[in-house]
């Protein structure tokens, strides 16, 4: 059973989450030449019902945290807590009810999705895995239930996955991220493989869920227009670390990591009249590697505000003290020596 | 006229029989120009470029009917030899994945040095000192150093680059350019899309780009062409076609994408999906999925591109814009 939980208590607290993957050379004796720092300290809260948007480019760890998030992986260190209990201390048991209540939907619905099963083996597998949630006689009606939620027919049960559109089968994927009733979905890229007209239809449908049963989602993507429209906090990822954290107003409106403020600046507008060319700003350089990143601030290899004190200390990710008694939404954490600065 | 495609169609050889997947389809292109083709997966836009480019590849593929008039002249007309000379010297491509697009087994000051050895005849020294000049101009750095890494060894910033040097290279008077910042970060797509823009102006090239992204068409192109279904539905000058697009495809995707400087609740989802090019609807291939649709539109024969005149906008008169929907004075009016 659930115990009842307050409301304003977040019911995920991420606290120095690290993940390294060992980079290892020889073939009779390895041995440990470095490590790949996909996640390197990462913190931050998920709030019953709402939705966190973690954005940032290929390699800054974004989706090492979602496989963290759902157990996927194993932490190198830090604490994922749900309902303020250390998941790593968990019993078998208590862990399993845990991963029944986070669940994933993937990026990619071309290759997440078994093409051997049809789509109610698909939707209705995870009952094989935890039994108490339907009783067998029961499943069938419960993955029709399932399609239907999700704006699939029902009759389509015994269909395999190829015979479905793209949008069509990462709705199957919900489907099954749906199951076990969880309450937290932890979705990675869930629309960027779709087309624009198809991506808005599957985004409304997860809105709409989203209501319908009180789900908590951390939803994770590249496209920060997408990010925007469905999350109600925003956390900026660069090389392992969150630089900038906070309400969507506060990120978009009044990002004060240069980071953010780039990235925000490169994204298109469908609209050429509201071009905002001469302000942009054109980041040099690439993304250094995560096994070997910078010191101090990571960011400083490619930012235009960068002093010697960035090589030297790594900026915590603190709300700035000039903003500390701020009333608009310049109060935010932000990773940066100079983000009073603007 | 630089490039005119006239009433293309493409025809595919599939298990399911024969697929049309570009139906007519007819393109102009001035010297210096930029021409987005915009449309979503299946609409035939690469295809499109395929053609045009004579990459196509046959079989599956053929060109059954057209013209693609290169400065006048037929390239389909052409014996293969004359089209691989056009090819590269004054036409060239960019490929969304530039790793594939590469040989994996040989440098790339090697590859971009080749261009010159084979359609300049240049000495090897020669060559090699030209490739490092061209990777300095589009921005990789220590390029003399670099020319010696194999593709892999860059990032896919970098080898979108290379990958531009090389199309570059022979100082083409067309590039098209299919998709070329898909495959990468948003940082990098903006220094990518900049290079290409300002090459571009450089060296007065036309440009045709192949994208399904509105966002990063708005800035670049001067014209944008929407197909849907093999066709292309309309064509207008970029400012014209965001403010009042007279299709309601255009219309649906402008609405259906989430905008960083709008916060909506509900975002204006087209419904349906877009056909299978096996079995496109009769009449307009959009009519299942149009709001306005009515009896007309459900029918043979396919709407006409209309003329798209406008009272208020004198300038789009003459830029001919054009769209295939029946109902498209109340599309672009309301």
């Amino acid at each position: 059973m659930v115990e009842p939980w307050g409301r304003n208590e977040p019911i995920l607290q991420v606290r120095n989450l690290v993940k390294h993957f060992p980079l290892t050379r020889g073939a009779l004796i390895r041995r440990q030449v470095g490590a790949v720092r996909a996640v390197d300290g990462v913190s931050f809260d998920l709030r019953a019902g709402e939705t966190l948007g973690i954005v940032g480019e290929s390699g800054c760890g974004k989706s090492t945290v979602a496989r963290l998030l759902v157990s996927l992986e194993r932490p190198t260190a830090g604490e994922i807590r749900y309902r303020g209990e250390d998941v790593a201390t968990l019993s078998a048991r208590a862990l399993r009810a845990v991963r029944r209540n986070i669940q994933m939907v993937f990026q990619d619905p071309y290759t997440s999705l078994n093409p051997r099963m049809t789509v109610g083996d698909i939707v209705g597998e995870p009952f094989e895995i935890h039994p108490e949630v339907a009783p067998k006689g029961d499943r069938r009606r419960r993955v029709r239930d399932l399609l239907d939620v999700v704006g699939l027919n029902p009759e389509y049960l015994n269909r395999y996955p190829h015979q479905f559109s793209g949008g069509q089968r990462q709705r199957i994927g919900i489907a099954r991220g749906l199951a076990l009733n969880p309450e937290i979905i932890v979705a990675d890229e869930p629309v960027s493989a779709l087309d624009v007209s198809v991506q808005a239809q599957v985004i409304n449908l997860m809105r709409r869920l989203q209501q319908e049963f009180g789900l908590s989602y951390v939803f994770i993507a590249h496209d920060l227009s997408v990010v925007r429209h469905i999350s109600d906090r925003v956390a900026v990822m660069y090389l392992g670390k969150i630089v900038e954290i906070g309400s969507d107003r506060e990120i978009y409106e009044h990002p004060t990591h240069p980071y953010t403020q780039a990235l925000l600046s490169a994204v298109p507008t469908p609209d050429p009249g509201a071009s905002r060319r001469d302000e942009r700003i054109i980041l040099v350089g690439d993304v250094p590697s995560p096994a070997d990143p910078p010191s101090g601030c990571r960011f400083r290899t490619r930012c235009w505000k960068a002093g010697e004190r960035c090589a030297e200390s790594a900026p915590p990710l603190a709300v700035p003290l000039a903003f500390a008694a701020a009333t608009d939404s310049a109060r935010h954490e932000s990773a940066c020596h100079y983000a009073a600065e603007g | 006229m630089l490039l005119e495609v006239q009433d293309l169609s493409v025809e595919f050889d599939t298990r399911d029989g024969v697929v049309r997947a570009v139906d007519g389809v007819g393109l102009a292109l001035a010297a210096g120009e930029t021409l987005a083709v915009l449309g979503e997966s299946g609409s035939g836009k690469s295809v499109t470029a395929q053609a045009v480019m004579g990459i196509l590849d046959s079989p599956p593929g053929r060109i059954t009917g057209g013209r693609v008039l290169f400065q006048g002249r037929d390239l389909l007309t052409l014996s293969a030899e004359e089209r691989r000379r056009i090819r590269g010297e004054r036409m060239a491509m960019i490929f969304q994945d530039a790793l594939s697009a590469l040989n994996p087994v040989l440098t790339v000051g090697f590859q971009l040095a080749e261009m010159f050895r084979v359609h300049r005849g240049m000495s090897r020294r020669e060559s090699a000192a030209r490739a490092v000049g061209l990777m300095d101009r589009v921005g990789i750095p220590a390029a003399a150093r670099r020319a010696g890494d194999y593709p892999h060894q860059f990032s896919g910033g970098m080898r979108q680059r290379v990958m531009i040097a090389m199309a570059l290279a022979l100082e083409p008077e067309l590039i098209i350019a299919d998709e070329p910042t898909t495959a990468l970060d948003v940082t990098v797509q903006a220094q990518v899309m900049d290079l290409l823009a300002e090459l571009r102006r450089e060296y007065r090239m036309g440009l045709i780009l192949i994208t399904h992204d509105l966002g990063v068409v708005a800035d670049v192109a001067d014209r944008i062409a929407v197909m849907y279904a093999g066709r292309i539905v309309e064509q207008a000058p970029v400012r014209e076609l965001y403010r009042r697009p007279a299709h309601q495809y255009t219309r649906g995707l402008l609405e259906s994408v989430p905008r960083l400087d709008r916060k909506g609740r509900e975002l204006a989802a087209i419904r349906g999906l877009p056909p299978s090019p096996s079995r496109v609807p009769s009449g307009c291939a959009f009519h299942p999925r149009c709001p306005v649709a009515r009896e007309m539109c459900r029918a043979d024969p396919v709407p006409p591109l209309y003329q798209v005149r406008m009272a208020a906008e004198p300038a789009a008169d003459a830029a001919g814009r054009t769209s295939a929907c029946h109902f498209w004075k109340e599309t672009v009016g309301g």
